[in-house]
């Protein structure tokens, strides 16, 4: 395995990193008004040079892979020791940035050879990429002192996250487990119902299909004042502002699926007889099923959002949108963005999960199958 | 075994395929099953109409396997679709087993192998072939019998547990074989199964069809493009010819080439005598273009 890799050329790799070797020659920031010069600090020295020790080291690597690993003990050297000096109180001045410069580019070599790497280790990339701009939001919130009202720094996001943890697993469970799921299996039910229907009864078909351009044309604000005003404040008009989303991409879906089996495949099921049912449940179904599961992808996203939007105007004084709205009242962007984190979390949960069980029950399918 | 002509063979008995000694209880032979009586098809076209059948008339017995040949636009296989009552003629009779298509088909009176496999890619190759037995209620059990005694015959004994995109084109085209087989039908039609093969696989298949036929006396209806296709396999020959689709020539094979066939007798002057037959008849059809 390494004998492979080792004979695999690697990218020739740019000088950029270097430009933290200036660093030293400029001052590093400013502690209670007194300027701290770079070599005046331990901790910006040594993580300089660790940074440069993983330039040198990196000749020993076999392959991409430890390549990688070598230098991103650099690359972790050089934010660690920015994210310690900005701990430590220091404002930080052109001695820093350059440092942190350096190791962006080091980073950026990093995932250059993760990108090509196989195997278990290609998740490396992502994951590695998705902790850089969490690091690099951190350091640069910080670093440049921007108003938390603006843009807090993940740290405190996470604060926030801890301390109001009781109130958004409540949020949650109104929200995701209550509104969102109820709405979701409502909306979706009835337009996979009223396919299977139309798809009967030609008129329906006809008649509905332009009101569904209507309906995905209908701004979910304008919907949701009215669905509370006739639901009431709790679950029952988040749920129907989710039906009015997702019924009709559900509707569209199933009927181009069930439109989808091919002539050929039908002739064979009237040469043995097979009645209405019989072609619906072993033919027809099963071709629908990747569109089947487009709409219920679709209107996962859909239903979370119609369900956060609705919580503005109005809720039993718990919610995901109920938290937002309130608490930017309060200024309390924190909060704001903890609940932001936990409705992008639920959104791409439920979306993986639907995509991984599309995958397992349409394994046949021309886009996953494997010889 | 050599290719020669079977002498021993009666006159009178020509016309329909020779005795079958391996059939079915109750197949007599020369009982007619598919009667076809002054059949027209019309439909319109954008701006005019189009004369896919015009007077066809055509009786197929017990045993024959009669191929339809023809250029595209002759009917053959709208001839045969309106036998599977996968098509409504506009005029004219059509009795299957002496009764109409649509009872005929009702009655799963006939296994239908089209140009293309169909098979259900979410199927194995097993449950491809169980489908129609799982539509007629049959239990289990026999049902995983009879496919894969059925795809043994047709030569894909352990391919059971794959998925048909998995497989070659000919095989594929074989497990649709396999599955119009498996409901045991007097009477199979196959609409140029064989069309999008290679040669070599043809060749294949070809042979294994015939000793198919040969073991069973199933009655064939077989709709191709390739003259030597048809000659090897038929008891008779349909020529048909387009704008209007009508028969145009009847020729018979059983009389001069033996029921038992070999590729090799494709070299031999009986063969080749009536495939020029043949050629003369598309020709003469040909001509009544352009």
């Amino acid at each position: 395995m390494i004998g492979v890799a080792s004979r695999q050329p690697r990218p020739a790799m740019a000088p950029g990193p270097l430009v933290a070797l200036l660093a030293p020659l400029l001052p590093l920031g400013g502690v209670a008004g007194h300027s701290v010069g770079f070599v005046d600090s331990p901790v910006a020295v040594a993580g300089l040079v660790l940074l440069v020790g993983t330039l040198l080291l990196r000749r020993l690597a076999v392959g991409a892979l430890s390549e990688a690993v070598i230098l991103s003990v650099g690359v972790a050297a050089g934010y660690g020791a920015t994210l310690r000096l900005l701990a430590d109180g220091l404002a930080p001045d052109a001695g820093l940035w350059l440092l942190l410069l350096g190791a962006t580019l080091l980073l950026g070599r990093v995932l250059r050879l993760l990108a090509e790497v196989s195997g278990p280790a290609r998740h490396a990339c992502p994951a590695l990429f998705g902790l850089a701009i969490l690091l690099l939001w951190e350091i640069l919130t910080r670093g440049l002192q921007v108003p938390a009202i603006l843009l807090p720094p993940p740290s405190a996001i996470a604060a926030a996250f801890a301390t109001n943890a009781a109130d958004l697993w409540d949020d949650f469970r109104q929200t995701v487990l209550i509104s969102v799921l109820r709405g979701y299996l409502l909306g979706c039910g009835a337009g996979f119902a009223v396919a299977i229907l139309a798809d009967r009864v030609p008129f329906l078909a006809r008649g509905l299909l332009p009101l569904g351009n209507l309906a995905s044309a209908i701004p979910v604000v304008g919907v949701a004042p009215i669905m509370v005003m006739w639901f009431g404040f709790d679950w029952q008009s988040k749920a129907a502002v989710i039906v009015v989303m997702t019924f009709f991409p559900m509707l569209i879906n199933t009927l181009a699926g069930l439109a989808s089996a091919e002539r050929i495949q039908l002739d064979l099921m009237r040469s043995y007889a097979a009645g209405y049912w019989r072609s619906l449940l072993l033919l027809r179904l099963p071709c629908a099923l990747p569109f089947l599961f487009n709409g219920l992808k679709i209107n996962s996203t859909l239903a979370l959002i119609g369900a956060i939007v609705a919580e503005f105007f109005g809720t039993p004084v718990v919610g995901m949108g109920f938290r937002i709205s309130t608490q930017v009242a309060r200024m309390n962007l924190d909060v704001v963005w903890a609940s932001i984190t936990v409705a992008a979390l639920t959104g791409s949960l439920l979306y993986g999960a639907l995509a991984l069980a599309e995958r397992r029950v349409t394994a046949w399918h021309p886009s996953f199958r494997k010889r | 075994m050599p290719a020669a002509p079977s002498p021993s063979l009666p006159p009178a008995l020509t016309a329909v395929p020779p005795p079958a000694p391996f059939a079915e209880p109750g197949a007599e032979p020369g009982r007619t099953i598919v009667d076809v009586r002054n059949l027209t098809l019309t439909y319109q076209a954008a701006d005019h109409p189009v004369y896919a059948l015009s007077d066809v008339s055509l009786s197929i017995a017990q045993g024959d396997f009669i191929s339809l040949i023809g250029p595209s636009g002759c009917g053959k296989t709208t001839l045969m679709r309106v036998i599977a009552d996968l098509e409504q003629p506009t005029g004219g009779t059509v009795l299957v087993n002496g009764m109409t298509p649509e009872q005929a088909r009702l009655k799963r009176a006939y296994g239908y192998v089209f140009q293309a496999p169909a098979l259900y890619p979410w199927r194995t190759v097993e449950r491809n072939v169980t489908l129609p037995l799982e539509i007629m209620g049959i239990p289990r059990g026999e049902r995983q019998t009879r496919a894969r005694e059925q795809l043994e015959r047709v030569g894909l004994a352990g391919f059971e547990r794959k998925f048909p995109w998995q497989l070659s084109g000919g095989m594929q085209q074989r497990v649709s074989i396999a599955r119009a087989l498996a409901f045991n039908p007097d009477l199979l039609l196959m609409d140029e199964p064989f069309g999008a093969l290679d040669e070599i696989t043809r060749d294949h298949l070809n042979l294994q069809l015939t000793q198919l036929w040969r073991r069973t006396r199933k009655t064939c209806v077989f709709v191709t493009h390739s003259i030597a296709e048809a000659v090897f396999l038929s008891t008779r020959i349909v020529v048909m010819s387009p704008r209007p689709g009508r028969i145009l020539d009847v020729i018979d094979c059983a009389r001069d080439l033996p029921p038992e066939r070999t590729l090799d007798i494709r070299e031999s002057p009986e063969f080749q005598r009536i495939a020029h037959r043949v050629r003369e008849g598309l020709m003469e059809g040909h001509s009544y273009d352009d």
